[in-house]
């Protein structure tokens, strides 16, 4: 331990001052050399513990041995067999709550930077053009994968490196999900990920676009029309309101809306891009998750003088992570704590104008664990802004649950699902991400698809 | 890509395109509508389902030359292609007997209310259709209104052509000479606003398809959120077809309003031949 350098190798990073003025990636990624030094961290354990923190199984010191080698596509081909979106969970997975937060060196100093190093083989790979991923030969079966978010396409591309015949049906007009039209281009580069979905389709997985299944097929069509098994990834895509009086002036918007028009349609390029998006002075965003950070640093960039993210709860509740509040806070993001909205006022076009809000004071723990905000009386004040960014979670989109008999549901709306194969109620589906746990994290969906996909290719082969 | 295979021009902004998209002509109902997008830098709009071809995998749409988007679409010339076509999207229309019907078509609404019309006839209904527009030039359709109606009225605001007057108008007189069992109207939003008006004090139940801001059309954003009966509701997923006595249209029309320096913006920018990427509207 004691040749071992104590400190993760920093990753370079914009300036906070310029980049609040552009969408371009804050965080720039390592350079070969201080790849190889971060690598040279990892003590190679036998039986690693890191591992056990992946929630798809990545072989890590596997790939950080090539990376001490050099061997950078070999790498690659490592994370590939078991990760088929690396570049993604790379930059955008908490990995302090799984692998680094296992990683042996992390007990008494930095835990390697095995999401650094995943995210700089991953933009070599992409960069130096990689090797065909092995594909079992085709076992004749077809499997349909409804939403093409992490865990369809986890889901989907290991079931044709199973050798089963995969169509993807995505509702919006590109593949990706809430890697396209939630995460910020600032935290995750749109070119990334349509490479990796692309690398995903040279598996001979067929994506269809703009295809809502529950409108133009249900599942039991597919299942009629010759699929042998389907995949439900739908995501929670419904977004939550507080059913505040005034919560429908205008500029208030849901985060899907806000990030959706941003990030998808490339609002940020208006009129070059045709939708717009329209942020005044001053922007207030309700709730302190991941979402919430991604909103309003968006908002920063997207010209406002003034971004808050508003939270009922304290700085130490926040289910953001560290690192977002971080980079939140050098951009200039103001936290308005322990305060939320009761009542939006508009002008007499029905444009937002200001909020009133009241403080709140933390009493005991809830079943969450987290210490319940309790409103103090009288407390209420106003804030003039001219919008607010809901961002209180999301729901599952009901469309394909509404359609599909026989599939059991939670009553929050949720399809009930084993959480270690993905099977549903209904024969020969499966279901996995946030439309079985809410919403979680990239990585969990892509997990979830995992598992299935495991259990898909169990449920078609023949039993001998 | 979506093949545009049959153009038509009724009026210098009013024009029809019939286009290829043989899954969404199979699934249409009355009622629904879909999302199109012309290119990579487009965006998304609804428009609404005026009829479809299961045999020839194509479906009809009519839309008005409003902004930059729709003045782009209108540009394209059979042959061409659109991007993106999403749906079909929405609730189809409660199709039922009901009895004597009236559906009112004000302007481009006398595209959505055509199938719904026909659907309603086929039904069993006696269906009396009125439709109305600013003047002449703006109506298009009666032939195919006619064929889908028991009794076809038409009026224009200025009389140039059939009635002059307004589309209420004609329907609080069929009140008056008898039973009308149900009305559906579809039209610009005043005009539905007005229709309801009509229609509550009269106590005929009347449905309207409402037609907010839509993003992504599939209930993930509640871009076109409305208020109906005190309640907010997505008019995306579940409508967009409301009764027309709960809906708050002021609220509606505000919001519909609230990107038009911005539609200005994007039109000039489309007609400066860069999109405005030379700077000019910044």
């Amino acid at each position: 331990m004691s040749k071992i350098n104590p400190v993760k190798h920093e990753m370079p990073v914009q300036p906070p001052k310029e980049r609040i003025k552009n969408f371009n990636e804050v965080a720039l990624g390592y350079s070969e050399e201080t790849a190889l030094a971060e690598a040279n961290r990892c003590l190679g354990c036998k039986k690693p513990k890191c591992v056990e923190g992946c929630p798809v199984d990545v072989p890590i010191p596997d790939f950080i041995k090539k990376i001490k080698e050099r061997d950078f596509l070999g790498a690659a081909r490592v994370i590939k067999s078991k990760n088929s979106l690396p570049a993604v969970c790379g930059r955008v997975c908490p990995q302090e709550n799984q692998c680094e937060k296992y990683c042996i060196i992390g007990k008494k100093a930095d835990p390697v930077g095995i999401g650094r190093l995943e995210r700089f083989v991953a933009d070599y790979e992409l960069a130096h053009g990689g090797e065909t991923v092995e594909k079992l030969p085709p076992s004749g079966k077809r499997v349909a994968v409804i939403g093409s978010g992490p865990a369809g396409l986890t889901a989907a591309g290991d079931l044709a490196k199973m050798g089963h015949q995969v169509t993807v049906f995505e509702a919006l007009h590109v593949a990706g999900g809430v890697l396209m039209y939630g995460i910020p281009e600032f935290r995750l580069p749109k070119d990334i990920v349509q490479a990796e979905i692309k690398k995903i389709k040279e598996l001979g997985v067929e994506i269809k676009v703009n295809y809502v299944v529950g409108k133009l097929d249900s599942i039991d069509d597919l299942l009629a029309e010759g699929y042998d098994a389907v995949f439900i990834g739908t995501g929670a895509g419904l977004p939550y309101f507080m059913n505040l009086p005034g919560e429908n002036l205008n500029g208030i918007y849901s985060a899907n809306e806000f990030l959706t028009r941003t990030n998808l349609m490339k609002a940020y390029q208006f009129p070059q891009s045709a939708t717009p998006i329209k942020v005044g002075e001053t922007v207030a965003v309700i709730g302190a998750g991941n979402v919430a950070m991604d909103a309003a640093r968006t908002a920063l960039r997207l010209g406002a003088k003034e971004s808050y993210i508003v939270y009922r709860r304290s700085e130490k509740e926040m289910p953001a992570r560290r690192e977002e509040i971080e980079h939140a806070k050098e951009e200039g993001v103001k936290f308005a704590l322990l305060t939320s909205p009761v009542e939006f006022h508009g002008d007499e076009n029905g444009n937002l104008k200001a909020m009133t809000c009241i403080k709140y004071e933390l009493g005991e723990p809830d079943s969450s664990g987290r210490r319940r905000p309790v409103p103090v009386e009288g407390s209420e004040y106003e804030m003039k802004v001219d919008n607010v960014v809901m961002a209180l979670g999301q729901g599952p989109n009901p469309l394909v649950p509404r359609t599909t008999p026989g599939l059991e549901i939670t009553p929050r709306g949720n399809i009930v699902a084993d959480e270690e194969t993905g099977v549903t109620s209904k024969a020969g589906v499966y279901a996995g991400g946030d439309i079985v746990t809410g919403a979680a994290t990239v990585i969990m969906a892509m997990g979830a698809g995992k598992r299935a996909a495991r259990a898909i290719d169990e449920y078609l082969r023949p039993k001998a | 890509m979506h093949k545009i295979v049959h153009k038509e021009v009724f009026s210098p902004v009013i024009k029809l395109f019939e286009v290829e998209a043989p899954k969404l002509a199979a699934k249409a109902k009355a009622g629904q509508f879909f999302m199109l997008r012309i290119d990579e830098r487009g965006e998304r709009i609804p428009l609404t389902i005026a009829d479809y071809n299961c045999q020839a995998g194509t479906i009809t749409t009519i839309f008005q030359e409003i902004g930059h988007t729709t003045k782009e679409l209108g540009k394209l010339a059979e042959g061409d292609y659109i991007l993106d076509l999403v749906g079909p999207l929405g609730e189809p229309t409660q199709i039922k007997n009901y009895g004597t019907v009236v559906c009112v078509g004000g302007g481009v609404g006398i595209a959505p209310i055509h199938p719904i019309a026909r659907a309603l006839k086929e039904a069993g209904n006696e269906v009396i259709s009125v439709i109305g527009a600013r003047n002449k030039e703006l109506l298009f359709w009666e032939d195919k209104m006619a064929a889908v109606s028991d009794r076809l009225i038409v009026c224009t605001d200025d009389g140039s052509y059939g009635h002059k007057g307004f589309v209420t108008d004609v329907v609080k007189q069929l009140a008056e000479e008898g039973e009308i069992a149900r009305v559906w109207a579809i039209g610009p939003m005043p005009m539905m606003r007005a229709m309801a008006a009509t229609t509550k004090p009269l106590g005929i139940k009347t449905t309207v398809s409402l037609n907010p801001i839509m993003v992504d059309g599939t209930g993930m954003c509640g871009a076109c959120r409305v208020s109906v009966g005190g309640e907010t509701k997505f008019a995306c997923v579940d409508g967009p077809e409301f009764d027309a006595h709960l809906v708050d249209f002021d609220l509606a029309m505000r919001r519909l309003a609230y990107y038009k320096d911005e539609e200005k913006r994007a039109e000039a920018a489309g007609s400066c031949g860069s999109g405005g990427a030379c700077g000019c509207q910044k």
